[in-house]
This record gives structure tokens, sequence and C-alpha cells, in this order.
């Protein structure tokens, strides 16, 4: 979450002080970021070095002064909005690499393993569904960021299923790949 | 907690010798007043299977189900129809309305089938409309409503009069995301005033409004989610994350 472009976002309506800032940014982000004062006066005086916003000078506690995007401040923030979110990285996660490895390892039913997953999956999408349901149906920025859980967690359960299910077609070959790389004698057993 | 529906060691067999099929194996399945409880699993698990022998649509071949209170192989063909116009409410997939029909007559229709006076059955249905936000498509015919006036029309025919068990099969259809919330919604409200409700769903962001989600594979309950902690604690985790 780029504290930083939030930060510059909510500058491009109009002047702001620093602490009015931490406040709007919790209120649009469905408060499920809470930003601590040091985190928010510690991106402000960056953001000031950078040229993306000024400040009027008086005082020297940075969540009492006023900010005001520059033009620099302006062009960036339009340049993060429309630069393309990080999601072409390789697959590295750790919930794939498990299930990788689970069906390789031998005397580990893999289809077992799925399922704690799967289940671990729908109880956090059922504490997630549970947030909205206590929501009020209005309170859209909470949504926003709900839905945006819950379409990952769901995506990795969808993964889950189809994992499941191609094992089951075609379990990988554990024994050969053993055979290929460790010969069962020099462990001490007969193949 | 009032159980609505026991299920208790449901096997269910189709066919025989090398046709034979354990649709259901030592199913125990009880849901309480007030829970929603969605059946989640692959293709030919037996989630549907599940879902009409528990609304006495087909019968065991052995253990037992109850609903509230009552042994459905106990009862004769006429007393299981009775105890599915009254108590019994089905949402499919599909909405099964009768497109010759309008909204409160399909609403209507099981009161009346039960011997309830047409007067009194239009009052109940139009209440249920009321309640799913759809009142003033009361006299509409299905064709002229879109997806999601469809569906709260069926499920108001699922709830309407004092039906205490709601069983519904992908209850919301194709519609979109957003239409399928409103029908989640709709179903968490449902059953908070006091009913039970079954869901079979494939679709793990609707599973995810249940009290409870059971796992079914090849006909048997593999796992179900445990009660879930508040929604605090998964707030104070995402913030772990923010930085």
């Amino acid at each position: 979450m780029s504290v930083r472009h939030a930060l510059l976002a909510l500058l491009s309506e109009g002047p702001k002080y620093g602490l009015q800032l931490r406040d709007e940014f919790e209120a649009r982000t469905g408060e499920v970021w809470p930003l601590n004062v040091g985190q928010v006066y510690t991106t402000l005086r960056r953001l000031e070095r950078d040229g993306l916003v000024s400040s009027d000078d008086d005082g020297d506690d940075g969540l009492q002064k006023g900010y005001v995007l520059t033009k620099a401040g302006g062009k960036e923030l339009q340049s993060w909005l429309d630069s393309p979110a990080d999601a072409a990285a390789p697959p590295r996660d750790e919930l794939m690499i498990k299930v990788l490895i689970a069906a390789q390892v031998p005397k580990v039913d893999v289809h077992e393993v799925i399922q704690r997953h799967r289940r671990h999956l729908v109880e956090l999408m059922q504490r997630y569904t549970a947030v909205k349901a206590n929501a009020s149906d209005d309170d859209v920025p909470l949504a926003l960021v709900v839905d945006a859980e819950l379409f990952r967690l769901e995506a990795a359960v969808r993964w889950l299923d189809s994992a499941d299910a191609r094992l089951r077609r075609k379990p990988i070959k554990v024994a050969a790949r053993e055979s290929r790389t460790v010969p069962a004698g020099r462990l001490g057993v007969r193949a | 907690m009032t159980p609505v529906l026991q299920l208790r060691n449901v096997g269910k067999v189709y066919g025989e010798g090398a046709a034979r099929v354990q649709a259901l194996d030592s199913i125990d399945l009880t849901v309480n007043a007030g829970e929603l409880v969605a059946i989640m699993g692959p293709s030919g698990s037996g989630k549907s299977t599940l879902l009409t022998i528990a609304g006495s649509l087909e019968d065991t071949t052995t253990g037992d189900v109850e609903v509230e209170g009552k042994s459905l192989p106990a009862m004769t063909r006429a007393e299981r129809a009775a105890l599915r116009r009254r108590s019994i409410g089905f949402v499919f997939q599909d909405f099964n309305l009768l497109s010759g029909l309008t909204a409160a007559e399909n609403v209507a229709m099981p009161l009346e089938l039960d011997g309830m006076s047409q007067r009194d059955a239009r009052a109940l249905a139009m209440k249920a409309l009321e309640d799913l936000g759809v009142a003033e498509r009361a006299d509409a015919f299905p064709d002229d409503l879109s997806g999601g006036e469809r569906q709260r029309v069926a499920i108001a025919r699922g709830v309407v009069g004092e039906r205490r068990l709601l069983l519904a099969d992908e209850p919301t259809g194709a519609l979109d995301s957003v239409n399928s919330e409103g029908v989640m919604r709709i179903l968490h409200k449902i059953t908070r005033a006091g009913a039970a409700a079954v869901m079979v769903t494939h679709d793990a962001q609707l599973a995810a409004w249940a009290d409870r989600v059971v796992f079914l594979r090849d006909g048997r309950v593999v796992d179900q989610t445990e009660a879930a902690p508040g929604p605090e604690s998964l707030l104070a985790s995402a913030t772990d994350g923010s930085a």
C-alpha cells in the first residue's frame, strides 16, 4: 500500500493539515489501514524533500503544518495511477510451493494438505465477509477493500480446486524421481 | 439452539451392480434455527443429492432425516408434500418461476396449494415481496423482470409464510457479483430472523456468507470450517502488512 501516493491523492483536493491527512486516509481506506502519526509525518517530510508537496513553514511539527500539492506532485500522482500494478511477477507464492512439495513428499497426502489450506482460506473469507455483512451498505470504501481481499482469496481457493482435480487425474510420480536422483541403496533401503 | 434439519448417518445409493453409485455415505449434519450452512464440493460430490434429500424430494437409502423434529422416512407421501408446502422453501439456480403467473402469484402458489385462501396467500406473498424489495413488481410476469428481480421473487417464494428451512442450490444463478451479494445479504438476513438455511455452491465467495461451510467429497463430509473469530483480529493483521 503506497501511503505516499495516498497522501498525494488527498492533497490533490486542496491544501490540508498533517493530522487531517491521517484521519482522511483512514476514513477512505475503510479504516483497514490505520496509520500512526510517525508514518504520516515521515512520509510528508520525504514528499517535501522530493518537491512533490510544499508546506507553510511555521512550526516544526509536521502534523500541525499545512501542506499543498506541487505541480510535480500532481504529475507523480497521475503517473502512479496509470502505471500497471505488479501482477506480472513470476508465481512464487508460499501456498503454491507447499502444494508442489506436498505432491512429491512420500507418505504425505497432498489432497489432505490441499483441503487444510482450502478450509483455512474459506475461514478467512468468512471473516472478511463478516466485516462486510456488519458494515453499512453505504460504506463503499470498506466494501472495495474487502472485495479486493475476497477476490484474491477466492482465486487461491479456485487454484487449490484445480490443483486437487489435476493431481487426482494425474499424480506426480514420486518413486521414479527418487530413484533417478538418489539410488535407493545409498539410503539403506530396498527399492 | 433448535435443530431445524438433522441428517443422521444418511446414505444414498443409485443403481445396482456395476452401475451402483454411492452418492451419499454416512452423512451427519445438523442445521440450527438462525444458521446458514454452505455445502461446498466438486461436481459429483453429492451436494445436490444432499439438498433434495433434506427437502424430502428424494428418499434416503439408509439413515434418518428430521425436519423440525419430524422424521421424513416415517411420513407418508402426502405428509411429506404438506411439510414441503408449509415448512420448506426451495431456491433453485434457474429460479423455476412459472411464466404464466405474475410475481405475486408465483410467491402465493405454495400457500394456495396448501389450502390457504387466495386473499390470505396474496397478503403473505406481498409481505415477502416487500421484505425482498420487489413489491412494486408484484404484478409483473417473470419475463418482464430483470435477473436480479427474478431471483428475489424466487427467494420470496422460498421464504413466504412460516417457512423454517430454506434450501438453496446455487441461489445466485448467473447474477453478477454485486447482485449476488444482494442475494446473500437477503439469505443472511432471513437466517438472522430465525430460519435455517442450507446452500449448495461451488463459489467460495458465496459460501463465505455462511456461518459454517461443510466440505463434501465422494458423498462424504470431509471437513468443515470452525466458528470464526471476530473480524477485529482480521483488521489488526491487515495492518501489519500495510507498510
